[in-house]
């Protein structure tokens, strides 16, 4: 087994013409990551100020969809400002810190299906690394990094408070991510990424999307995934990393110019690749039914299609993602902890039990029903214990008085 | 579903009708005794109406007007009468558009239009000198590069003086008292308060004629 790549493309040994392929879909993919951000920006803007009966960006190009762009190029030729009492290398490097792990997690995302170019068959993703679901929580582990060394160099008090808080979420959070990934992954029975999508496979046609019953098998993990998600990414509502009416600005308060334009591109670069995460776990990526009057090997149907799903379903989460923007307020701290230990990681935990559960009655042919029932009687029984076992807020507050 | 009912306040207001108004593109109309930029006026044969009589200045309470009337030259009168404004100067970085000029002025010289859209760069652009104040031959104000007109803001600059009576008196009727402007001639009174439309709702009713419906 290869260590580095199973993508088709390495079958043959390394030539220059594989090499350009590679470099091919680098750029490419680097490219359509940041053209993305910006629109999602502006689409972002736009939904917000709709929401709020506003009209939002609208006077740079149509629609002020080159807002972001103004923006950007506004912030590139600011003044950078660094503070006396930074550490200047390490408040140098930071930015850089937050939006690598940004760039690569998306590395790993299937945004098509196999298609070939110059001659090659390939995946349309950059890379498929036999353990790229653990490159996934390891990139989304790292990206704390950024926000940690940001806040703690700047040798101020609201960027330390924010790095804080941000490490202390990132590091609660982490785990009922990294269990809701877990139950996709025994059922997938496998770390890449592409085998993933296509082992969950949706199918091709509109009969397997339902018959599958995928979405029932992982809805529950899918919903603790896009809570944790969201408090991986500093999205609202858990902004509390940068809650300007408590720390400023958190922990870009003293960051300026371009490398304050960099955290903002991060953290919006990482609410898309989370939601194309969620999107390759849970909704089967970019397959989907294809057109039935062409062949498969149809160029329409081996590029088009794919990435039209792909897309839809991005956007689908995307547009939830500034919809929870607009509509919910933001946590505050001790229930934001309370969220992650005391609901999030048990019931992750305890759906992970149930899946390996069903796994297990699937390979040994018992009663999936019946497994099924038994299983997630165990699980709410055994939540129940856990929850009378916990110390209940009033109790909490009579123990830290006395 | 209580705690997930924000959702469905956000997505409905998406297809609501917005309440902006894209300033530059479009204005909303304005009240019709709006205190905005001034102007000069001039009667109806061309004459100014200013006789440098510097009442308008010694009444603001900003400071920010500067005349000075000189003898009007025997062969080519600037103003009927003795004298007239040789130096009119507003300064608008000053100005509070509080109309008091207005109600000083003896020979409603001096009028508001109801222009506020007008943002000058630089010290020099503010203070207005009576050039630009004056009213152009054809009785509207002169416009400046930096002001935003964009029409109906000088149709009605002197409709403080066509409702209020010379004594402040509350009923008065509107009875033409004034004098014609260049462009628009005697300009026609406002309706007598009395011949308001005697409703309950109307808010605009005067407070002693709501008793008397009461």
């Amino acid at each position: 087994m290869r260590l580095l790549a199973l993508d088709p493309l390495f079958d043959h040994g390394m030539s220059w013409s594989v090499f350009g392929v590679v470099v091919i879909k680098v750029l490419v993919a680097f490219a359509i990551l940041l053209v993305a951000v910006l629109l999602y920006i502006w689409a972002m803007r736009k939904v917000l100020a709709d929401m709020q009966n506003r009209i939002g960006p609208n006077r740079a190009g149509p629609y002020g969809v080159l807002q972001t762009l103004a923006d950007g190029i506004k912030l590139f030729f600011k003044e950078q400002s660094i503070p006396d009492s930074a550490d200047r290398p390490v408040f140098r490097l930071a930015p850089y810190l937050s939006i690598l792990p940004a760039f690569l997690l998306f590395c790993v995302i299937p945004i098509g299906g196999t298609v070939s170019i110059l001659g090659h068959t390939t995946y349309l993703q950059v890379a498929d690394i036999p353990v790229g679901a653990l490159w996934i929580l390891a990139m989304s582990g790292i990206s704390v990094y950024g926000v940690m060394l940001a806040g703690w160099s700047s040798g101020s008090k609201y960027p330390l408070l924010g790095s804080v808080r941000a490490s202390a979420q990132l590091l609660s959070y982490e785990a009922a991510f990294g269990l809701a990934i877990l139950a996709v992954l025994i059922q997938a029975n496998s770390l890449s990424t592409h085998d993933i999508v296509f082992l969950e496979q949706y199918g091709t046609s509109w009969h397997t999307v339902f018959s599958d019953a995928y979405w029932l098998r992982t809805f529950v993990a899918f919903a603790i995934f896009l809570i944790a998600a969201c408090a991986e990414v500093k999205h609202p509502p858990f902004d509390l990393v940068e809650a300007e009416q408590e720390l400023v600005g958190g922990f870009n308060t003293e960051y300026t110019g371009i490398r304050f334009a960099i955290f903002f591109l991060a953290e919006f670069m990482n609410v898309i690749t989370m939601s194309a995460i969620a999107v390759l776990l849970f909704l089967g990526g970019p397959s989907g039914p294809l057109l039935g009057f062409l062949s498969p090997t149809n160029p329409l149907n081996s590029w088009l299609m794919p990435i039209f799903w792909f897309l839809l379903k991005l956007l689908a989460l995307l547009f939830l993602s500034m919809w929870v923007r607009a509509s919910l307020p933001r946590m505050r701290y001790d229930r934001l902890m309370a969220l992650g230990w005391k609901w999030l990681i048990e019931i992750a935990i305890l759906w992970v039990l149930v899946t390996a559960a069903l796994q297990v009655a699937k390979d040994q042919g018992w009663n999936l029903v019946l497994t099924a029932v038994i299983t997630l009687a165990i699980a709410v029984g055994a939540y129940g214990v856990l929850y009378a076992a916990m110390p209940k807020q009033g109790e909490q507050l009579e123990e830290e008085f006395r | 579903m209580g705690r997930l009912s924000g959702f469905r306040v956000t997505f409905r207001q998406m297809g609501k009708p917005r309440l902006t108004t894209e300033f530059p593109k479009e204005k909303k109309e304005k009240p019709a005794r709006l205190h905005g930029r001034h102007v000069l006026n001039r009667y109806e044969d061309g004459m100014e109406k200013c006789i440098g009589c510097e009442l308008c200045a010694g009444v603001c309470p900003a400071r920010c007007i500067y005349v000075r009337g000189a003898d009007n030259p025997i062969d080519d009168p600037v103003s009927p009468g003795e004298r007239y404004g040789f130096v009119y100067e507003i300064n608008y970085l000053r100005c509070i558009h509080c109309d008091l000029c207005v109600e000083a002025c003896p020979t409603e010289a001096i009028t508001e239009t109801k222009l506020f859209e007008f943002s000058f760069t630089n010290r020099a652009d503010a203070i207005y000198t009576k050039d630009e104040l004056l009213v152009s031959d054809d009785g509207h104000a002169k416009q400046m590069p930096w002001e935003l007109w964009t029409g109906g803001e000088d149709d009605d600059t002197s409709a403080w003086m066509r409702v209020t009576s010379p004594s402040g008196a509350a009923s008065y009727e509107g009875r033409v008292n004034w004098s014609g402007e260049l462009g628009y001639g005697v300009r026609a009174p406002e309706r007598g308060q009395s011949e308001r439309v005697a409703s309950e709702e109307d808010p605009l009713l005067h407070f002693d004629e709501r008793d008397k419906t009461a």
